[in-house]
């Protein structure tokens, strides 16, 4: 809200020094029957007011600082021509629009909104339905996307774009969106200080979330529920990740969250529920994951190799499959204070801290990522045996990966 | 033949074994659909106790039987029969209670709890179909067995031992050749190791079926590529097919030789 604010007020402030300002109204049967036309015929600072109706435009410009409301949400048909809206100009608005048919095209990346180059952006209210791209944010900063509803159908990756995307964008704040069925629903390549909140990403073909690049972001709140392949964080520093829920993404190639390369991330009160691997982490150092929920996934954690310093604590971990997958035979990260259901140890002197060391790490797990085919042998006879023996007395699994302070309860 | 099958099935069905069978599966499939509420994650524990018990139980009964109606026998075959109807219809009368008890004991509470409206259904034949292979595969061995050995104790042996070895050792068996021979393309191996097994084939089956199966990875959509097409079902049904009629077979190769 603080960022929204000073948007405000510098937008007010910024306009307040035109004294000209008027409203343009937009309707099919008025003298302004386009928003090209009304665009071209205002001034800076000045309101457009788009009334109800269906009006067929695509590249439009917008290149000074204007404020774009729809009434009723009027329809701007694109036809599938090519882009519909480009903003160049700092300080515009877009507010209560309904865009549909953007064109697909493999040399450009057609969207229905584009912001090339702007500050204190505000887009808002919109609705996007049979698009390639949707909002497209290209080095701009200050702005706000808030309350949009982005719906594509997207059938194949190779031909669909993003729901949101942020290109070398800096201190935006993505709020409250829903984004469905596109290839990425929120993809970010070298965006800083982004913030995500409280958006709703699902059913898209690869990923809810996208980062590539990008530091310093936080992303809070937000659901990701049955996509393609869940949350993606790639190549990317001191990213914050609280209170998310990722749900649903189950497949053969399916995880809720992905860490490739990530450093001083914060993974905390996340809800992880049925996915295939709720966590896959490779190259990642010094992240914290506290306090969250994984609830009944195939693999809660699954460490492919080099990660260091990583410290697991205070999580529940709740009938998974396999709760931790790890590779390497050396740990160099902290499992404590955790809490297993799989947990069959005691608590003699009753401080809630279970008497025995857990051992997270099955021989099972270790076997097939050893060698992958033997999966086949999951839920055989032989394989809990050799698991139970294993986890009496461990010899291949690494003998420092434990809980040495399970907890007797679960975090409520 | 049918005469001695009768027999053989009326005079099970009386017995306190199969009423214990019986409410065994009753109990159980009650207990887990109604403190579950959750007819999939049912289905996978039926797997679990399916694949491993229903083996167990069809030999150990059918072993037990042989040897308990063993002066019975004797006096058939004083009487003008084919041996072959009296061996053949023994077997049929136990693995068919055996059978019975298994569907009736699941089928009963699963129909109670609206088995009928819920997308299950295939997964749940299915694993009545898998139930009902394996306990007409392992009675046959165990008939095998009790004809071959006069020893009741090397009787009981063998056939623990061969189910020991179908349910335990053979995975243990080909886990270690896949680990062994890891930097060698697997899949076809282990597809035909797989099919080889009864018990392993029943498993692969009911797991393809379920969520459970994206676990599986490639190698899950090898099998799914393989078993999830007609001619894969085809395979396997006749694979568990074959593992019936060859112990059969055998039961009336031998019992027309064999000198009593």
């Amino acid at each position: 809200m603080d960022l929204l604010k000073k948007l405000l007020f510098t937008l007010v402030l910024f306009c307040s020094f035109s004294i000209t300002a008027q409203t343009i109204e937009v309707c099919n049967d008025c003298d302004v029957s386009s928003l090209k036309e009304a665009i071209k015929v205002s001034t800076m600072c000045d309101t457009i007011l788009v009334k109800k109706g269906t009006y067929k435009e695509y590249n439009i410009v917008v290149d000074k600082p204007l404020t774009i409301i729809g009434e009723n949400f009027p329809v701007i048909d694109g036809e599938d021509k090519g882009e519909i809206i480009r903003i160049v100009s700092d300080y515009v608005t877009i507010d209560g629009l309904f865009i549909i048919n953007v064109g697909t095209s493999y040399t450009s990346d057609h969207a229905a909104i584009r912001v090339v180059r702007s500050k204190h952006f505000v887009i808002q209210n919109v609705v996007l339905e049979n698009l390639f791209f949707g909002i497209y944010i290209e080095k701009s900063s200050h702005g706000k996307i808030y309350h949009n509803k982005v719906i594509g159908d997207a059938q194949d990756e190779y031909n669909s774009g993003n729901g949101i995307q942020l290109w070398h964008s800096k201190h935006i704040l993505v709020e409250r969106n829903i984004v469905q069925k596109v290839r990425d629903g929120i993809y970010l390549e070298f965006s800083d200080d982004i913030t995500i909140n409280e958006n709703t990403s699902t059913n898209n073909l690869r990923y809810g979330l996208h980062f590539m690049f990008s530091n310093d972001d936080l992303y809070t709140n937000n659901v990701f529920e049955n996509n393609g392949a869940g949350v993606a964080v790639m190549f990317s520093k001191r990213i914050k990740m609280l209170h998310n829920t990722f749900k649903k993404n189950w497949g053969t190639a399916a995880f809720g969250l992905l860490l490739k390369e990530i450093n001083d991330a914060e993974i905390k009160h996340n809800v992880f529920e049925e996915n295939t691997v709720a966590i896959n982490i490779e190259g990642s150092n010094r992240v914290v994951y506290s306090d969250n929920d994984f609830i009944s996934n195939g693999y809660a954690i699954k460490v492919l190799g080099a990660c260091y310093a990583n410290t697991f604590e205070k999580n529940n971990f709740l009938y998974n499959s396999f709760d931790v997958s790890y590779y390497n035979k050396i740990n160099d990260n902290v499992f404590q204070h955790n809490y297993w259901s799989g947990y069959t140890g005691y608590d003699l002197d009753e401080d809630g801290v279970g008497d025995v060391p857990y051992r997270p790490v099955k021989l099972f797990s270790y076997i097939v990522n050893k060698t992958p085919e033997t999966i086949i042998l999951m839920r055989s006879l032989f394989i809990d045996i050799i698991d139970f023996s294993e986890k009496v007395s461990p010899v291949f699994t690494p003998d420092n990966l434990l809980d040495m302070t399970p907890q007797i309860k679960r975090y409520q | 033949m049918l005469k001695i099958l009768k027999y053989s099935f009326y005079d099970l069905i009386r017995s306190r074994w199969s009423y214990v069978y019986l409410l065994f599966y009753l109990l159980l499939g009650s207990v887990l659909l109604f403190l579950n509420n959750d007819l999939s994650k049912a289905v996978i524990t039926l797997m679990n106790v399916i694949i491993i018990l229903v083996p167990l139980i069809g030999t150990i009964f059918g072993v037990m039987y042989y040897y308990n109606s063993k002066e019975f026998t004797e006096l058939l075959l004083a009487q003008p029969i084919k041996r072959s109807s009296i061996f053949i219809g023994q077997y049929l009368g136990v693995a068919l209670s055996l059978t019975m008890s298994l569907i009736l004991g699941l089928g009963i509470p699963f129909v109670l709890y609206g088995l009928f409206q819920s997308n299950e259904i295939w997964d749940f034949i299915l694993l009545l179909v898998t139930g009902t292979f394996l306990t007409l595969i392992f009675t046959a061995l165990a008939f095998n067995i009790a004809l071959y050995n006069e020893n009741k104790i090397k009787g009981f042996s063998y056939a623990i031992l061969v189910w020991l070895f179908m349910a335990v050792i053979y995975d243990g068996l080909f886990l270690m050749s896949l680990i062994a021979f890891q930097s060698y393309p697997l899949d076809a191996f282990s597809i035909g190791a797989t099919l080889v097994n009864p018990i392993d084939l029943s498993r692969i089956l009911i797991l393809l079926k379920l969520d459970i199966s994206a676990l599986l990875g490639y190698t899950g959509a090898v099998f799914q590529k393989f078993f999830g097409t007609n001619f894969g079902l085809f395979i396997s049904i006749g694979t568990l097919s074959l593992w019936v009629l060859l112990p059969v077979l055998n039961i009336y190769r031998k019992c027309r030789k064999k000198d009593f």
